[in-house]
């Protein structure tokens, strides 16, 4: 019987130091480019494509981390875009979408489920 | 229920706004829309055609896109003019052959370009200036073109004339057949000051010239006069009136005027029942509206005109066509030329008060009534910012002042601006192009609309002409201060604060760090806007490092990693070089730097090197092998001094008069690392031939036989702005200390992102003010911007030598953490004359 449930793997992505407090940075699991986000402030953690769709950069995670309203988000170093850390979704008027990852800390240690 | 089918001829911008008020009516759901079109693309903005040429696409210019006919269920043919009206049977054929039949007819055919019969019109390069096409051939044919000349000196004909030199022809004329420039509009002095600014510009006026032949084999090549005259010409712009587009209405034998035009009555009804007849093809009264507003409103007329038919009712306002006042404002070739009310009367039936600046291009005209107590109209050019006001002094017969001429030249007691505005009627029309009254934008603003914006969308004023955004954005504030808002520039929705008081209080309340003043100062978790622009502040207080204690994510990206970031995610090198002055050695390391990390490299506008391309983790490596040799960050990258420029000076001209290299190298090296609301920069020239062009600097410092004399708020870009003179004649130390005293005095109190020249056009009383606050001293607080500067000048470290000597924040530089060697894989860079250049990103 081939019962698909979506099993997620954790991925070991780096160490809490590597991210520096309100604001991001990137790392490689196999093969993705993921934008890594240690929201101090609010004590929470994100996980987002590093791809800005606008223009196709990998740079999301240069990015200044904020909130609107409360909806934690990103701005991109480009023509700050924002983007919803939460959902993904753009936070202006084109319905761009970045992909949004599961993520989790464990001691030092910051895991991305893919 | 049946639906009522109306067939709209012509999509130009009025044909367009009749489909769009009937789709945003209550009769939308009664109603089945046909519009056909002969060009082959939904209507544009042709008011503001000339700026195809320059700052807009025509994506920009598109009134509506086809997916909003598609989405309004509007059918559309476009390409596809009527060429017959069957009024028996109620019919229209096209073109193409499509035939549709029709409850209500409506004729916005517009108008085409009158071509007057002059011999040798069909030669190429000879055009009319009417349709994107035409602008499509006016661009290819330019390009070989460097004389142009205009037929007609109307107002489009002066727009044509600007769209020559946008289009790169040197050497403009304009021919007008009566004795000044737009006769319907302004007179003759009026003209003659709108003449002399042209010539500023290049373009010649040639009045009172009948044009008898175009000269030319096949190719224009140049007119001659019915006196003899001839003048070159490389091409040829036809803009000498309009003719209405009356054609299908004549061969249908509908009723038009003699020198052309559709006959309509006050409901836009044209002789034959159920057929309307809007915009320039429509004939009231004996007169042609040439003007999109009076087209707008009997759009809303003959909408109205077909509701009362088919539901017995209008639905809007207007519903009569009875005339329309052709007060016009607009801006040529940079120029305010506005004319209202009845511009011409004359004494005896009134006196004429008149006021002219020649030298700053200014001429200002009002008629009042021989009792002084009404104004009838009036001519403003070079200066129209108080037309609105005017036109509606004349429009609501508003009370003057007892002294005429405060109407043109501004009341001695320094009234406040916006104060009139309240004053007004509440029917008093603000945006004429839409039809919206100062009581519909204060009925929005009482319904908790609070932005302009938000007033644009709600009302649509503004989105016309925009000659009314200063006065709406007036009423805004006035709106919202009459409902008790305090209308401040506050930051973001995080800070209840403007820029100087989050400075003040930053400053009193010793905080160090963004998350500091945050909670102290502020609400939430921040943002890009707010971020920035209070490390800004720290910085300018402060001096310390921009990268240590938690400020490193508070800054802006370029900031953050002292670089800025360009097409592809790479960054950009950019080493001091002090007023350009560099050794044969430093160009060397520059040249081997480059080579080695592939970079490619460009002298900048500041008499610098910078050098792109450059990976982020790179960064550190490429800085560590510039500071070895002796170079130190330029601060490309902040809001902060960029550089000082500098001619040679003494040092090799033999025209200079006093060492401009050592004195913008020491002016340099003193304000290097400086962090302001925006980014700054200076010049100094070593005599008065300016090649510094220090005017165009935020700080200008110009060599006299015994000083320098010192200019402030100069500005290139976007907006370019000629320094003023502060003082003149001054020794190295004093000239120091003014700018020690202008640049903190900025920092204090301008506003984030805010460059010189805009924070001394909003100081109040300007120069003269500045003046007092920094060589009279008039606030007291000389002594503590000199020493505030003081303590930053002595504050200075080099950024990167600090990032390149220090583990934590040198680790920051990598684009992978979690592999900080490998380089982002996605970086393209592809070969471009002998160098790189990052690959396209569209």
């Amino acid at each position: 019987m081939e019962t698909v449930l979506e099993t997620k793997a954790w991925v070991k992505a780096c160490k809490v130091e590597d991210i520096p407090a309100n604001g991001g940075a990137c790392v490689m699991i196999d093969g993705e480019q993921i934008a890594i986000f240690n929201f101090e402030r609010r004590g929470e953690w994100y996980a987002t494509q590093n791809l800005c769709p606008h223009k196709q950069q990998m740079v999301l995670s240069r990015g200044m981390i904020g909130a609107t309203k409360d909806e934690p988000k990103v701005a991109c170093p480009f023509h700050k875009k924002n983007f919803s850390l939460k959902t993904g979704a753009c936070m202006g008027e084109e319905d761009y979408q970045l992909k949004t990852y599961e993520i989790k800390v464990e001691g030092d240690d910051v895991f991305v489920g893919i | 229920m049946e639906k009522s089918k109306i067939v709209v001829i012509g999509n130009g911008m009025v044909g367009y706004k009749f489909c769009e008020k009937a789709i945003s009516s209550s009769l939308r759901t009664q109603l089945e829309i046909v519009v056909f079109g002969e060009e082959p693309r939904p209507a544009y903005d042709r008011v503001h055609l000339s700026s195809y040429f320059g700052e807009k696409t025509l994506e920009e210019l598109t009134m509506a896109p086809l997916t909003w006919y598609e989405k309004n269920n509007i059918r559309i043919h476009l390409g596809d003019p009527v060429l017959e009206l069957d009024k028996e049977n109620k019919k229209v054929t096209s073109h193409r052959g499509v035939v549709e039949s029709y409850d209500y007819l409506v004729f916005a055919t517009g108008s085409g370009a009158f071509v007057p019969p002059i011999k040798g019109v069909e030669l190429d390069g000879v055009f009319v200036y009417r349709t994107i096409e035409d602008l499509d051939m006016m661009k290819s044919h330019a390009k070989k073109a460097k004389t142009g000349v205009v037929i007609g000196g109307g107002l489009l004909g002066l727009e044509a004339a600007k769209a020559l030199l946008d289009l790169g022809v040197s050497d403009a004329h304009v021919v007008e057949f009566a004795p000044r420039l737009m006769p319907r509009q302004i007179d003759a002095a009026g003209s003659g000051v709108l003449e002399s600014k042209l010539a500023e510009l290049g373009i010649k006026v040639h009045a009172n010239k009948n044009t008898e032949t175009f000269l030319g084999d096949d190719t224009v090549s140049g007119l001659k006069f019915y006196d003899g005259e001839t003048l070159n010409a490389e091409m040829v712009v036809i803009s000498a009136g309009i003719k209405p587009r009356d054609e299908l209405a004549k061969a249908a034998e509908l009723k038009t005027g003699l020198r052309g035009g559709i006959e309509v009555n006050e409901s836009m009804e044209t002789s034959q029942e159920s057929i309307f007849a809007i915009g320039e093809c429509a004939l009231y009264d004996g007169m042609i509206y040439g003007l999109v507003a009076p087209g707008y409103e009997m759009a809303e007329v003959a909408l109205n005109s077909i509701a009362k038919k088919i539901i017995n009712d209008v639905v809007s306002k207007r519903s009569e066509f009875t005339g329309f006042d052709m007060s016009t404002k607009l801006k040529l070739i940079g120029v305010d030329v506005a004319s209202f009310g009845n511009a011409f009367a004359e004494a005896p039936g009134c006196k004429t008060i008149t006021f002219e600046d020649r030298a700053k291009g200014i001429y200002k005209r009002v008629n009042v009534s021989n009792d002084g107590k009404e104004l009838l109209g009036g001519i403003l050019i070079g200066d129209a910012e108080q037309y609105n006001m005017l036109l509606q002094t004349v429009n609501n017969k508003l009370p003057i002042p007892q002294n005429a001429e405060e109407l043109i030249i501004g009341s001695r007691g320094g009234e406040d601006d916006g104060a009139g505005i309240m004053a007004i009627s509440d029917f008093a029309l603000i945006c004429s192009c839409e039809a919206v009254t100062k009581g519909d934008i204060l009925e929005e603003v009482e319904k908790g609309c609070s932005t302009l914006d938000g007033l644009k969308k709600a009302t649509k004023a503004c989105t016309g002409c925009g000659g009314c955004t200063p006065m709406v954005k007036d009423l805004l504030n006035a709106g919202l201060v009459a409902q008790g808002v305090f209308v401040r520039n506050v930051i973001c929705e995080h800070f209840d604060h403007t820029r100087q008081e989050i400075l003040s209080l930053t400053k009193m309340k010793n905080l160090k760090t963004y998350d500091e003043v945050l909670d102290t100062l502020g609400t939430g978790d921040g943002c890009e806007t707010c971020k920035p622009a209070v490390a800004s502040i720290l910085a300018s207080l402060w001096g310390e490092n921009v990268l240590e204690k938690g400020r490193i994510t508070a800054q802006d990206s370029n900031d953050r990693f002292l670089a800025n970031i360009q097409r592809g995610g790479t960054y950009s090198v950019v080493p001091r070089i002090p007023a350009g002055e560099i050794t044969p050695d430093k160009l060397i390391v520059i040249g081997k730097v480059a080579k080695k990390y592939g970079l490619y490299t460009k002298i900048t506008g500041g008499q610098r090197i910078d050098m792109f391309g450059a990976h982020v983790s790179d960064l550190p490596n490429i800085w560590e092998e510039l500071i070895d040799a002796g170079f130190e960050t330029g601060q490309a990258y902040g809001k902060s001094l960029r550089t000082v420029k500098s001619c040679v000076g003494t040092t090799w001209c033999r025209y200079g008069v006093q060492d401009a290299v050592s004195f913008a190298i020491e002016v340099e090296n003193r304000y290097k690392g400086l962090r302001s609301p925006h980014k700054l920069k200076g010049g100094v020239s070593g005599c008065v031939r300016e090649c510094a062009e220090a005017k165009g600097k935020d700080f200008g410092i110009i060599a006299t036989e015994i000083g320098w004399n010192l200019y402030v708020g100069g500005n290139g870009g976007a907006t370019p702005r000629h320094a003023e003179l502060l003082a003149t004649d001054l020794s190295d130390e004093r000239c120091i200390q003014l700018i020690d005293r202008f640049l903190m005095f900025y920092i204090q109190t301008a506003e984030p992102l805010q460059r010189t020249a805009a924070w001394m056009d909003k100081m109040e009383g300007g120069i003269a003010y500045l003046k007092t606050v920094i060589m009279d001293d008039v606030l007291g607080i000389c002594e503590e911007l000199d020493e505030g500067m003081q303590k930053l000048v002595e504050n200075y470290k080099c950024e990167w030598t600090e990032a390149v000597n220090n583990p934590e924040i040198r680790k920051q530089f990598a684009h992978f953490v979690n592999a900080p060697e490998e380089k982002d894989p996605t970086v393209e860079l592809v070969p471009f004359r002998e160098q790189v250049k990052a690959k396209d990103w569209n």
